[in-house]
């Protein structure tokens, strides 16, 4: 059975390493800046002792004034899971780090998320709708979608 | 001599995609109104009979009616329901027609079985384009009468008359392998009562010789 870790000692190491990336640590869930996403991503799955080298998920959430982008990560190595949430204020305009870099298997998830929220993926190589066509307008699964 | 494989593409992917989005954007504005089945006319009961020309026709339509292959375009569930159809306990070869055509060119019958979005949809029509005549539509299950449950959906096409005439509409969802095998039957019977040879009175206008 795959271990929740609890966040509370991996955001305090997260803190030392890189300082203000942590917003928030609760439960097995890192709450952190967006801007740092990268940073700690690359953190968390190169260092020894964390070596998170399994992606599960990467979704969205609409939140109408914020959204928030949610990461779960697994250690096939240490045979740990953890969760990370960065959040994106505003509607328009929204941009995060892709990390496609680190782990080739959010490619298509990011690709949904770029379709379906219209978050794009900064560093992406190959950034386009997946589900819908080019030319459709609006992204569906936003809360103020209407056909 | 340096010899190079790389050809430098003609379109570029995101032009490919500007392209595929405006052909379903231009079937999708086209696709408002249900196209009427060509062949409705066949149910009225005041159809003129003529009886040398109705031998021709019933020999002609029994060939037709007695081996209908239909092509493979199964976008969705209703597919397992077919494949139970053309399984040895159902056994769709009672009626001719247990060739599934890989090729539209060879087949003269499309069983729509199921949801169709709009992105599958210019792909759907090119298949039903590529059948040669005389060409059948069975419209199985409740995606393809109207869309069904994802009828108000922002990505699927409500229902299949709306980009191709459809001869026979079987409920459900999905429906039994008897619903689709009954369908088939009344399929059979319509092209029964069809006129492939053309009636000269009607035609020119004169009596036939």
């Amino acid at each position: 059975m795959t271990v929740a870790i609890a966040a509370n000692d991996l955001g305090a190491a997260l803190e030392e390493k890189l300082p203000g990336s942590v917003l928030k640590a609760e439960g097995d869930t890192l709450c952190i800046t967006p801007e740092s996403l990268l940073d700690v991503m690359t953190y968390l799955k190169d260092t020894p002792g964390q070596e998170y080298d399994y992606f599960n998920y990467v979704t969205a959430v609409d939140f109408y004034d914020h959204f928030e982008l949610v990461y779960r990560l697994t250690s096939t190595v240490h045979n740990t899971t953890v969760g990370v949430k960065a959040q994106l204020p505003g509607r328009e305009n929204l941009s995060i780090a892709s990390v496609t870099p680190l782990w080739l298997g959010a490619d298509f998830q990011e690709r949904e998320i770029y379709d379906l929220f219209g978050i794009s993926f900064e560093g992406h190589y190959n950034l386009r709708r997946i589900f819908l066509w080019e030319g459709y307008d609006g992204h569906p699964l936003r809360k103020d979608f209407n056909r | 001599m340096e010899v190079s494989n790389y050809r430098e593409p003609i379109y570029s992917p995101d032009e490919i995609d500007l392209h595929e989005g405006q052909i379903i954007e231009d079937l999708k504005s086209s696709a408002v109104e249900p196209i009427p089945d060509p062949d409705a006319w066949l149910e009225q009961e005041d159809v003129k009979r003529n009886l040398v020309l109705t031998t021709a026709d019933w020999v002609i339509n029994w060939a037709r009616r007695s081996a209908l292959w239909p092509a493979i375009c199964f976008p969705a569930c209703c597919a397992f329901e077919f494949i139970a159809v053309n399984g040895p306990r159902f056994d769709l070869s009672r009626f001719g027609m247990e060739i599934l055509r890989a090729s539209p060119r060879q087949a003269d019958l499309m069983i729509t079985a199921g949801t169709l979005t709009w992105k599958m949809a210019p792909n759907v029509k090119r298949i039903y384009d590529q059948m040669p005549e005389p060409k059948w539509v069975i419209a199985m299950g409740a995606c393809g009468i109207s869309g069904g449950i994802f009828r108000s959906s922002y990505n699927v096409v409500p229902g299949y008359n709306k980009i191709i005439p459809v001869d026979v509409y079987v409920p459900g969802c999905p429906p039994r392998p008897e619903a689709l095998i009954h369908a088939i039957q009344m399929l059979q019977k319509k092209i029964a009562k069809s006129h492939p040879v053309p009636d000269l009175k009607q035609l020119t206008g004169k009596e036939p010789m």
